[in-house]
């Protein structure tokens, strides 16, 4: 049942040409900044928006020749789109109905996937009725309901609230594991999409700049996208052993390795001082602070200089520091720290 | 400066119907109401009336469709032919009826030959004149709910399997009632009061396509208080649905 496909749409000013490959149970998550492209794929895999070119297969049957009606997918939508004027119960039935299951069945059907996402006691209620999170759980429900062979999921949890949507997160987790078709899923948010899949595929412009599992994407970042989805620090240079030379910025790290390379730390590792500290310790460098904001219980030093980077201190840091915008800083970082990878 | 001219145009508007009001027969209103033509007439009306929305939504339902959501060459072109009726005179379109099904039209004369049908003068030849009439409001404002309509919906369906067709009924349909409703009562309004096109391509035979405006109309002339009663009840239809579609569909803020 493994999808294989490569997508191409061409639009003015925009295309997408991705390669797609999922085995069956696997999750897949689609993770982009907006207008990236990534619900046009999503919509190009259900048929709903044209391919200019590529082909999509799934379990070796060609997919992209058939209308939308026909593939075997089921697709949950940014905002559900639950027909306002069926029951969630008769939402569910839609796809078996469709299918030409006879009403009861298709009712009875509807109402053990009800059941299964826990929403047996609200089966009458109407679209309208429900609330964010019992409706993302009713079009999962439905589009489980006409046993896809290919599940697709367009920004499943966007459209709620912070609370509810740590529930439903989880949920939706255990019901993907249950499901043993392909999954492709669309998110901008890396939380949803780290909980949620197994794999992460990047996509910018309309092209998969980084693909991996969530461990490998968050620790190895390759793009500032990722970089600052993930929380790192970022910046390419040419390695030689276990140096890497960034700008005019020489960097030692834990890692050895040589030729263009990638160098990632987290804002936490960063250290200010006031003042040149004694006994220079390596990968020092003087900084402008561009700007201090709030960072969960941290603060967050945006700096400028040779390079641009992110500190995180304590508040307490920065009252010692007595840290303001545009003054002029030496920040430090240490080699164990410091993760070189191959660009 | 606009308040004189604005009351002017209001009392413009209402003083006629003031008019009917005050000048009706009101102690022998029910008496006449029930003389069998005036029944007649009444009866008439309705089925017509309601035939012919019934055919114009057969017909209009899958039209206004076609031009929201079907993308083909000359659209807006045949946007434009479907309203022609709407500024047509009634009496224009009543000749053009007759020339294209009458005994000597285009297709009345293959009608007749082939099937031995003849469609004006009889109540079948009502129904077309108000049919031609009354679609195009049927037609625009059904095109109109569609136009509104999400269509993100029906994409929804099509994802769960669902052929057009099972789209259109399931989910269309059930989305765009209201505007559907509406235009339904609208085109039924327009079909009752029809006069021109009715009576140059049905006649006016009691009965048969004598209808209530034609019979107002008649009445005018031999039996003026007749005439007020039948107006009443005109007026009185019209004021109603007025009613019935401003409490539901067209409620302005």
């Amino acid at each position: 049942m493994t999808l294989h496909a490569r997508l191409v749409v061409t639009r003015p000013a925009f295309t997408l040409d991705i390669d797609l490959r999922v085995e069956p149970g696997e999750v897949v998550a689609l993770l982009g900044p907006n207008g990236a492209g990534k619900t046009t794929a999503l919509r190009a895999l259900a048929g709903l928006t044209r391919m200019s070119g590529g082909q999509i297969g799934l379990r070796g049957r060609p997919l992209h020749t058939l209308p939308a009606e026909s593939r075997p997918i089921g697709m949950v939508f940014q905002d559900y789109l639950l027909f306002p004027h069926l029951s969630a119960l008769d939402n569910v039935a839609f796809g078996p109905r469709c299918q030409g299951v006879p009403k009861t069945e298709a009712r009875r059907a509807a109402a053990a996937l009800l059941e299964r996402v826990g929403l047996a006691g609200r089966a009458a209620a109407k679209p309208r009725q429900l609330s964010g999170g019992q409706a993302q759980r009713v079009a999962l429900a439905r589009a489980l309901a006409v046993r896809p062979e290919l599940l697709l999921l367009d920004e499943p949890l966007a459209a709620l609230d912070a609370h509810t949507r740590l529930e439903v997160r989880s949920q939706l987790r255990r019901h993907l594991n249950d499901f043993d078709g392909v999954t492709v899923l669309v998110t901008h948010d890396p939380l949803d999409a780290m909980v949620l899949a197994d794999r992460l595929i990047v996509i910018e412009n309309g092209a998969i700049v980084q693909q991996g599992t969530p461990g490998e994407v968050a620790r190895r970042p390759r793009t500032d996208y990722v970089a600052r989805l993930v929380g790192l620090n970022l910046y390419r240079g040419l390695a030689d052993g276990t140096q890497v030379k960034v700008d005019e910025l020489l960097f030692s790290t834990a890692d050895s390795l040589d030729g263009p390379a990638f160098v990632a730390f987290a804002p936490a590792a960063v250290a200010l001082y006031r003042s040149r500290p004694d006994g220079s310790p390596r990968n020092l460098w003087q900084a402008t602070i561009d700007g201090i904001e709030r960072h969960g219980d941290n603060v967050r030093v945006h700096l400028d200089g040779p390079i641009a980077a992110f500190a995180d201190i304590t508040p307490a840091a920065v009252a010692d520091l007595d840290l303001t915008p545009g003054q002029r800083i030496w920040a430090s970082v240490k080699a164990t720290e410091t993760h070189a990878y191959p660009a | 400066m606009l308040v004189l001219p604005a009351v002017a145009g209001l009392v413009f508007l209402v003083l006629p119907l003031a008019g009917l009001l005050i000048r009706a027969p009101w102690p022998t209103l029910l008496e006449r109401l029930a003389e069998p033509q005036v029944l007649e007439a009444l009866r008439l009306s309705l089925v017509c009336a309601s035939v012919a929305t019934a055919v114009c939504l057969l017909l209009g339902v899958p039209l206004a469709w076609l031009l929201a959501r079907v993308d083909f060459p000359g659209r807006r072109l045949v946007r434009a032919l479907v309203t022609v009726p709407l500024v047509l005179p009634p009496v224009v379109g009543g000749v053009a009826l007759l020339l294209v099904l009458g005994r000597r039209g285009l297709v009345g004369q293959w009608l007749e030959a082939t099937f031995g049908i003849t469609l004006p003068f009889t109540t079948a030849g009502v129904i077309i004149a108000e049919a031609f009439v009354a679609m195009p409001f049927l037609v625009i404002s059904v095109e109109g709910a569609l136009r509104g309509a999400d269509q993100r919906f029906e994409e929804a369906a099509a994802t769960l399997g669902a052929s057009r067709w099972t789209v259109f009924r399931r989910v269309t349909l059930p989305m765009i009632m209201p505007g559907v409703v509406a235009g339904a009562v609208l085109c039924w309004a327009r079909a009752l009061g029809e006069f021109g096109a009715t009576i140059t391509f049905a006649g006016n035979f009691p009965g048969t396509t004598r209808t209530m405006p034609l019979a107002v109309y008649l009445a005018l002339e031999t039996e003026p208080e007749a005439a007020i009663v039948l107006s009443l009840v005109l007026l009185a239809v019209s004021v109603i649905i007025l009613a019935s579609l401003r409490d539901r569909w067209v409620s302005s803020p």
